[in-house]
C-alpha cells in the first residue's frame, strides 16, 4: 500500500516538473510560432466600445480594433476568423499581455513612454490618432473646461485619461472630483444616471458611447482636446519577430489605401509599380522575411480591406471625421514604411 | 514483533514500510520545495524577459491621478500616499461595517427566535434573502438600482433643510465647536468620572444584594443627564451645526457620505449582518432549555433572562464564528472596485496599471489585508479568552 502511494507521488512530482519545464520552454518561443502551433490568435479587446471593440447582442464581435485582430490572424494563419477575442477592462489589459494570457492587445490603448518601458511592452504603429475630450449633458450649459470647476467627472481607472484629467485640472488650478470605475459600462451608466456632471475619455470613445445612449441628442462633446491619444496595438517587449509581424500588418492596411488596393480588387490587382508587386508577393519574397506566406498582404486586405474600408465600416456610422487619420498624401499622419 | 520481523528478514530497502514512510515524506517536502523554486525561477525569468524589475522605489513617484474621497491628497502626491488613502478608506468602511453588522446581526438573530410571528417572519425573509444572493450583485443593486436612482442634486430630498439626500450621496449637518465648547468638554470629563463612580457603586450593590443592579445603564444615564444639563446651562450651545449648502455643481460643507461609500457600507452591513444573525441564533439555541426554565423559575422576565442568563453563555459560542464574519467583511470590502469606491484594492489596481509593477503592488495589497485580518483575529481571540467558560 505505502509502496504504491510513494510511486504514485513520485510519478505526480515528475509529471508536474516536466509539464512546468515544457511550459517554460514554450515561453521562450516567439509568439508567432505559438500562434501557428495553436491554430488561432488570442486577441485582447474591448467589449463595450461601439466602433472599436463591441460584443453585439447576437454574440458576434465588431469594431475597428476587432478588424485589426482579424487582419493579424489572416496574415499569420490565412484565416481572419481564427481569432479568440478576450474582453478586458482597461485595468486588466496590460497584465493580461504581460502574463502571456493574450498574444496581442488591440484595445484602444494609448502609447506612452511608461508603458513602452516600465510595463515591458512594445507598441506597433498607431492605428488611430485620438485626443481626450469631455462630454456633458446639453442642458447643463457647459461650453468649456473652466465651466467644469468643482464638477464630479466620471472616468475609467487605469487609463491615460485618468492621468490627463488630473493634469488638465491641476494646470488650470480648477478643483474637481474624479469618480473612477473599472468597467466602461459602469462609467457611462453612472454618467447617464447623473452621478457625474461630465464624463471624460478619448473623443472617439465619447462619440461611440453617445451613439448607444438612451438619448444621444441630450449630450454634447466639448470642443476642447486636452491630450494626444495615439491608439496602437501592443505586444510584449523582447519578441521582435512577432512585433514585426503585427507592425507590418498595420502598414499593409495603410499601404493598400495609399495605392488604391481594396478588398474588392486585391486578388485581381495589376500594377507596373514594383512596390505594389512586392506588396502583393509577386516579387521580392517579403512574406518569407516576416516568417509569413508570400500572399500574406492579399489575405489581410481580402479579410478586412484597406484602412479606409476599416474606418468607414466601423467609425463612419459614428460620424467621426478622418481628421489626423488621413493618408500622409492628404495631410494626415498615416504613413506606411516602404515595402522593399 | 514488528521491529524484529522487518530487521530479521533481509528484505530489499524499498519493501520496508518504515523506510518507505520516511522516504515518502522526504519526497513530499522535496517536491514542494522544487515546485516553489520552479515557480520562483519562472517568475524571475518572465520578469527578466519583459525587462521588469522587482522593487518598491516607484512608490515615491508622483501618482498623477485623482481620488474621489478620503484623507488629504492631491494628484501631485506619491503613489505611496495614494495607497495610504486607500488603506484608510478600507479601514473606514470596515470599522463602520463591523459595528453596524454586529448591531443588525444581534437584533435579527434574536428576532428570529421571537415569539412574535411578524418579527420572526420578517427576520427570516431578511436572512434568507441576503445570505443567499451574491454580495457583488447586492452592491451593484444598492449602487445603480437604489442610490443612483435618487433625485439629482438640484431636486434633493431634504429633511427640514438640514439633511439632504440625492444621487451624489447623503449630506448631514456637521457639528462645529463654538467658544463655549472647551467649558462643556471639561464638564463632560467630570461627567465621565461621575459615571465611572456610579458604575462601580451599582456593581458593588448588585454583587452584594445578589440582584441585577444595571450598572451600565445607570452610568450611561448619569453621563447623558450631565451632558444635557450642562449643554442647556451654558449661555450658548457648545456645538453649532454647519449645514450643507448647494454651491455650483455640488453641496459644500457638512458631513458628506458619497454614494459609493453609502452603497458599499449598506451592502456589507446587510450581507454580513445576515450571517451574524444566523450565528447569534445558533448560539442562543445551543443553550439548554433548562437554563431558560431555571431563569424563569427564579422570576426573571424573558428580556432579563436573555440579557443575564442566555446571552453571556451564548457569547462564547458566538464569538469565534463571528470573528470569521468580521474577517470576511474586511476582505469583501475589496468588491468596491465594482462601484468605484476608492478602497485599498481599487487604488492598488490603479497603481499597478499606471506603473506596471503588478507583483510588488499585489504583494503590498496582500500584506495589508493579511495584517488587517491578523489584528482583527488577535483582538477577537483576546475577547474570546475573556468570555471562555472557565472550567472548574
Amino acid at each position: 500500500m505505502a509502496q504504491r502511494r510513494v510511486w504514485l507521488l513520485v510519478t505526480v512530482v515528475v509529471g508536474t516538473v516536466l509539464t512546468l519545464a515544457s511550459t517554460a520552454a514554450l515561453a521562450q518561443q516567439s509568439t508567432l510560432d505559438v500562434v501557428r502551433a495553436r491554430g488561432h490568435l488570442v486577441c485582447g479587446v474591448n467589449n463595450g466600445l461601439p466602433g472599436f471593440g463591441y460584443l453585439e447582442s447576437d454574440g458576434s464581435w465588431s469594431g475597428f480594433d476587432i478588424d485589426y485582430c482579424r487582419a493579424v490572424a489572416a496574415a499569420v494563419l490565412g484565416d481572419p476568423n481564427a481569432v479568440e477575442f478576450v474582453p478586458l477592462t482597461a485595468a486588466e489589459r496590460f497584465i493580461a499581455l504581460q502574463t502571456g494570457e493574450i498574444d496581442v492587445l488591440i484595445r484602444n490603448a494609448t502609447w506612452t513612454l511608461v508603458r513602452d518601458t516600465d510595463l515591458g511592452l512594445n507598441f506597433a504603429p498607431v492605428t488611430f490618432f485620438d485626443g481626450q475630450g469631455f462630454m456633458v449633458p446639453r442642458d447643463l450649459g457647459v461650453t468649456s473646461l473652466e465651466d467644469l470647476a468643482g464638477a464630479s467627472i466620471c472616468v475609467t481607472s487605469g487609463t491615460t485619461t485618468e492621468l490627463n484629467l488630473a493634469d488638465a485640472f491641476r494646470a488650470r488650478g480648477l478643483p474637481f472630483t474624479p469618480v473612477v470605475f473599472e468597467e466602461i459600462d459602469t462609467v457611462y451608466r453612472a454618467y447617464e444616471q447623473g452621478r457625474c456632471d461630465a464624463v471624460t475619455s478619448d473623443k472617439s470613445q465619447l462619440a461611440g458611447r453617445r451613439a448607444i445612449m438612451a438619448d444621444p441628442e441630450a449630450h454634447v462633446i466639448l470642443d476642447e482636446t486636452i491630450s494626444k491619444e495615439p491608439l496602437a496595438p501592443v505586444v510584449r517587449h523582447g519578441d521582435d519577430r512577432w512585433y514585426d509581424v503585427v507592425s507590418w500588418v498595420v502598414y499593409a492596411t495603410f499601404f493598400a489605401e495609399e495605392k488604391g488596393i481594396t478588398s474588392q480588387n486585391v486578388t485581381t490587382f495589376q500594377s507596373p509599380d514594383p512596390d505594389v508587386q512586392r506588396f502583393l508577393g509577386q516579387t521580392g519574397g517579403l512574406g518569407a522575411m516576416l516568417g509569413l506566406s508570400n500572399d500574406w498582404a492579399i489575405k489581410v486586405i481580402q479579410a478586412v480591406g484597406n484602412y479606409a474600408e476599416i474606418f468607414d465600416r466601423n467609425l463612419g456610422p459614428l460620424g467621426l471625421p478622418r481628421g489626423l487619420n488621413r493618408q500622409w498624401t492628404d495631410g494626415g499622419l498615416l504613413y506606411a514604411m516602404p515595402f522593399r | 514483533m514488528a521491529v524484529q520481523l522487518s530487521t530479521g528478514r533481509r528484505g530489499a530497502l524499498w519493501r520496508d514500510a518504515r523506510v518507505l514512510a520516511v522516504a515518502g515524506q522526504i519526497v513530499f517536502v522535496l517536491a514542494i520545495v522544487l515546485l516553489a523554486a520552479l515557480a520562483y525561477a519562472n517568475m524571475m525569468r518572465g520578469l527578466e524577459r519583459l525587462g521588469l524589475r522587482l522593487q518598491l522605489g516607484f512608490l515615491s513617484l508622483e501618482a498623477g491621478f485623482g481620488i474621489s474621497e478620503g484623507i488629504a491628497y492631491n494628484p501631485g502626491d506619491s503613489y505611496g500616499r495614494a495607497f495610504v488613502v486607500g488603506v484608510v478608506n478600507t479601514l473606514r468602511v470596515s470599522v463602520a461595517g463591523i459595528i453596524l453588522a454586529t448591531v443588525v446581526g444581534l437584533l435579527v438573530g434574536i428576532g428570529r427566535l421571537s415569539s412574535n410571528w411578524l418579527i420572526r417572519f420578517l427576520s427570516t425573509v431578511y436572512v434568507e434573502t441576503f445570505r443567499n444572493t451574491p454580495l457583488l450583485l447586492q452592491l451593484i443593486f444598492w449602487y445603480t438600482g437604489v442610490i443612483l436612482k435618487l433625485p439629482p442634486v438640484r431636486q434633493s430630498l431634504s429633511v427640514a433643510d438640514r439633511v439632504y439626500l440625492n444621487q451624489r450621496g447623503v449630506f448631514l449637518p456637521r457639528p462645529v465647536p463654538s467658544e463655549t465648547f472647551a467649558l462643556w468638554a471639561w464638564t463632560l470629563v467630570a461627567c465621565v468620572a461621575a459615571a465611572a463612580a456610579v458604575y462601580a457603586w451599582r456593581r458593588r450593590v448588585a454583587l452584594r444584594e445578589d440582584r441585577p443592579g444595571f450598572p451600565f445603564a445607570a452610568a450611561a444615564g448619569v453621563l447623558v443627564a450631565g451632558a444635557a444639563i450642562s449643554w442647556f446651562a451654558l449661555p450658548s450651545a457648545p456645538l453649532e451645526w454647519q449645514v450643507p449648502v448647494l454651491q455650483g455643481f455640488n453641496f459644500r460643507g457638512g458631513i458628506q457620505l458619497s454614494p459609493e461609500f453609502a452603497a458599499l457600507l449598506l451592502g456589507l452591513v446587510l450581507y454580513t449582518g445576515a450571517f451574524i444573525a444566523e450565528v447569534v441564533r445558533g448560539g442562543i439555541q445551543s443553550i439548554p432549555k433548562g437554563q431558560w426554565e431555571a431563569a424563569q423559575s427564579l422570576g426573571l422576565r424573558p428580556g432579563m433572562t436573555m440579557y443575564l442568563v442566555i446571552l453571556p453563555q451564548a457569547l462564547r459560542i458566538i464569538i469565534p464564528p463571528v470573528t470569521s464574519q468580521y474577517l470576511n467583511l474586511v476582505k469583501n470590502s475589496s468588491l468596491s472596485t465594482a462601484i468605484g469606491f476608492p478602497d485599498m484594492f481599487n487604488i492598488g489596481v490603479t497603481i499597478m496599471n499606471q506603473t506596471g509593477q503588478s507583483l510588488p503592488v499585489f504583494g503590498l495589497i496582500m500584506a495589508t489585508y493579511l495584517s488587517f485580518s491578523l489584528v482583527t483575529a488577535l483582538i477577537m481571540n483576546w475577547y474570546n479568552r475573556r468570555f471562555r467558560l472557565v472550567e472548574r
